[in-house]
């Protein structure tokens, strides 16, 4: 897991927050509330977790619970591997 | 149109007559406005150079034009296009002519009613008149902001022009750009009036005259865009019928000219039911002219065709792709001379390249309507959320923005979740003035996470506080509907749209556009019908596709209104013209200027490399750190 929140954390800090600054996020940021992500960032979110964390999202699955945060994603990525 | 320049040396005893070199130096770097004819004038401290475009009266024109006792002295840029019925009026009155053209009724209606000349006028102007006895400048711009006009003060003279670049020969330490003129571009796409991308650069606001003399400078509004409560207690079919009638003399005054004149046709309701008119009620055959995309969303060929075969127009097209944005953009911004977000501006000045390999001069457009009947999709886009304000949690109504947008990009799965986090802004204060645009606003102004620590240093007032400074007390009491339009005129339309997207795009080619929506007895019309007459239902413009129904074809009466989009400038960072974007958004070249973190672009960068799509906050970010960049070395470095 610490591998896949480590690339979570750099794939969101580079593609939205446009920085290497660790501080600039914590795992429990809201993406929609802070303004992190747009519905085109939903969309590239879902595109990362399929193609780098071998994790697929259902269409009922793309819920605030699921995707709003680091560490809601990976709590989702957690249940699907079980 | 034209252009021009002057220098008005301020010095109480009498000041320096500007060398006629200077003045030659600023109306050279305009000379795109007026490729014809140079005049130049200097005496007493005031001087003033123009160049010339000729459309009325080719023989006798020239410009500065004295009066016949030599004491005014004027320039002008634009047309008065009721100068016909004013001079037959001051004919009338004893006034006598020696020429044919609308320059010289402006003298003789400046010597009959002093200051209040300017409201006989109708037309689109930019005005420096110099009044020697009394060593008085007026500074006068059309009611909209059609003509360009701005000025600074440098060093006591008070020096103007058509266009920045005009001012800068004249200008002792160069120009540099304001920080808060780009955070309000950053949010709004064009700074709060009068501010300009230049610090201590002014434009001359519209529907104002500067009045400027040795000791003082004041500003006066002429004309407002107003909207009261007291609406017209016409019927709907009387305001059809007054609308079919304002329109068709607004389209028939625009077509005096002393060269052919021709029409932009895109497709849509505005300029469709322009070409009808000029087709029906003009005097020579129409001459059209469109833009195309090679990018099919973009696209609406098949209804100009449409229009091109129900007119009969000789019809002439430019396909505009990806590449073709990438490698004019630059030059684009040249002569903007202000950062744009989007590409939109490129294709159009593309397309006034078409008119003028055509030899045409004159293009009349349907640029206006949106504004003057509330035809945008921000309007409806507000009426829903408003709608949906009213009960918050509701499940559907929210969906009713994906209707109006139907190509929004969202993820399956619970839809709302993502309309709310961007249209439910503000949900929750309906009333507040700017409610209408604070979804815009929001999603222009995350471009502004790429400033520099340094630029948000610099920041004292923030782009909404300035712009709330600006905006008339009597704003809250307007109707929603009417507000939201108050703003676009306000922010969008003459900063950006009739600027940037307008006049600039069009005079970087010497052609004029005319724009009879714009006419100032239609926007007073139209502010005096009720919201309802204009959007009926979701009908957007409902009155105008009334009045117009026997001109236009059903299909586009009833055509899903198309926002005019261009392709981002991302696509084009792999391409020719991406060595030279390269070069722009190089850590030295933003190092150098300042206003962008160059990691965070080198980033973003990355980002738009790897070919993905971007958001539009990112796309609208990239396009304004080049243009700004452009800007800059521009006019700032050289």
């Amino acid at each position: 897991m610490d591998e896949k929140k480590i690339a979570l954390r750099k794939f969101v800090l580079e593609n939205y927050l446009f920085t290497e600054d660790e501080g600039a996020l914590k795992d429990d940021d809201s993406f929609l509330d802070n303004g992190i992500l747009d519905s085109m960032g939903v969309l590239e979110l879902i595109s990362f977790l399929e193609e780098e964390l071998s994790t697929s999202v259902e269409g009922d699955e793309v819920t605030p619970d699921n995707l709003d945060s680091i560490n809601k994603v990976l709590a989702f990525i957690e249940t699907r591997s079980h | 149109m034209c252009g021009f320049a002057g220098i008005f040396d301020r010095a109480v005893h009498g000041g320096v007559s500007p060398p006629a070199e200077l003045l030659r130096d600023m109306g050279q770097n305009i000379r795109h406005r007026g490729p014809d004819d140079e005049g130049i004038y200097s005496a007493q401290g005031f001087g003033c150079v123009h160049r010339r475009l000729s459309i009325i009266d080719l023989a006798t024109g020239q410009q500065p034009m004295l009066s016949q006792d030599a004491n005014l002295v004027l320039v002008f840029n634009g047309e008065i296009f009721n100068f016909v019925e004013l001079r037959e009026q001051l004919v009338t009155q004893g006034h006598q002519f020696t020429t044919n053209s609308d320059t010289e009724v402006i003298l003789h209606l400046y010597q009959r009613h002093g200051l209040d000349f300017v409201s006989h006028l109708n037309g689109q102007f930019a005005i420096a008149l110099w009044d020697k006895r009394i060593e008085q400048l007026l500074l006068i711009r059309d009611r909209v902001g059609i003509c360009p006009l701005f000025y600074t003060v440098d060093q006591g003279k008070l020096v103007f022009g058509s266009e920045v670049k005009a001012l800068k020969p004249a200008l002792s330490n160069g120009l540099s750009l304001s920080a808060e003129a780009l955070d309000q571009i950053f949010t709004f796409w064009a700074p709060v009036s009068p501010n300009t991308i230049f610090k201590n650069v002014f434009e001359v606001p519209p529907g104002h005259m500067m009045v400027v003399d040795r000791s003082t400078i004041k500003s006066i509004q002429y004309w407002e865009w107003s909207y009261d409560e007291d609406y017209s207690q016409a019927s709907e079919e009387q305001s059809i019928g007054e609308l079919h009638d304002l329109l068709i003399d607004a389209t028939k005054i625009r077509l005096r000219s002393d060269v052919p004149v021709g029409a932009y046709l895109s497709g849509g309701l505005d300029s469709s039911s322009i070409a009808a008119l000029i087709n029906q009620y003009g005097d020579v055959p129409l001459r059209t002219f469109s833009l195309n995309f090679d990018q099919g969303n973009f696209d609406e060929a098949s209804f100009q065709q449409t229009l091109v075969k129900k007119l009969c127009t000789e019809h002439s097209n430019i396909m505009v792709g990806a590449d073709d944005i990438a490698r004019a953009f630059k030059n684009t911004i040249y002569h903007t001379e202000s950062p744009i977000l989007r590409t939109a501006p490129v294709p159009m000045g593309l397309l006034s390249g078409l008119v003028k390999d055509n030899n045409f001069k004159v293009v009349l457009t349907g640029e206006g309507a949106d504004e003057v009947f509330g035809g945008y999709d921000i309007f409806k886009e507000a009426k829903v959320r408003r709608f949906w304000s009213r009960n918050p949690n509701s499940q559907w109504r929210p969906l009713l923005l994906k209707r109006l947008y139907p190509y929004l990009n969202l993820p399956s799965g619970n839809h709302n979740v993502y309309l709310k986090s961007f249209f439910g802004q503000a949900l929750d204060s309906p009333d507040s003035v700017c409610f209408s645009h604070i979804p815009r606003w929001t999603t222009t102004a995350k471009a502004k996470t790429f400033f520099s620590d340094d630029l948000n240093s610099h920041l004292r007032n923030k782009a909404m506080d300035v712009l709330m400074e600006s905006l008339p007390s009597k704003i809250s009491s307007y109707n929603a509907f009417n507000r939201a339009q108050y703003i676009e005129s306000k922010t969008l339309m003459s900063g950006y749209l009739l600027n940037s997207q307008g006049d600039r795009m069009l005079m970087k080619n010497s052609v004029e556009g005319r724009f009879p929506f714009l006419d100032h007895r239609l926007i007073e019309f139209a502010s005096k019908l009720h919201p309802k007459t204009k959007m009926k239902g979701m009908n957007e413009k409902y009155v105008l596709k009334k009045a117009m129904s026997r001109y236009v074809p059903d299909e586009i009466i009833q055509r899903s209104k198309q926002p005019y989009r261009a392709p981002d400038v991302n696509t084009g960072l792999n391409t020719l013209a991406g060595e030279e974007f390269q070069y722009y958004l190089s850590d030295s070249m933003l190092g150098q200027s300042g206003f962008f973190s160059p990691g965070k672009v080198a980033m973003l960068q990355k980002k738009a490399e790897k070919g993905k799509p971007l958001s539009t906050s990112e796309s609208q970010a990239l396009t304004g750190i080049l243009s700004t960049q452009i800007v800059y070395e521009s006019f700032v470095k050289n």
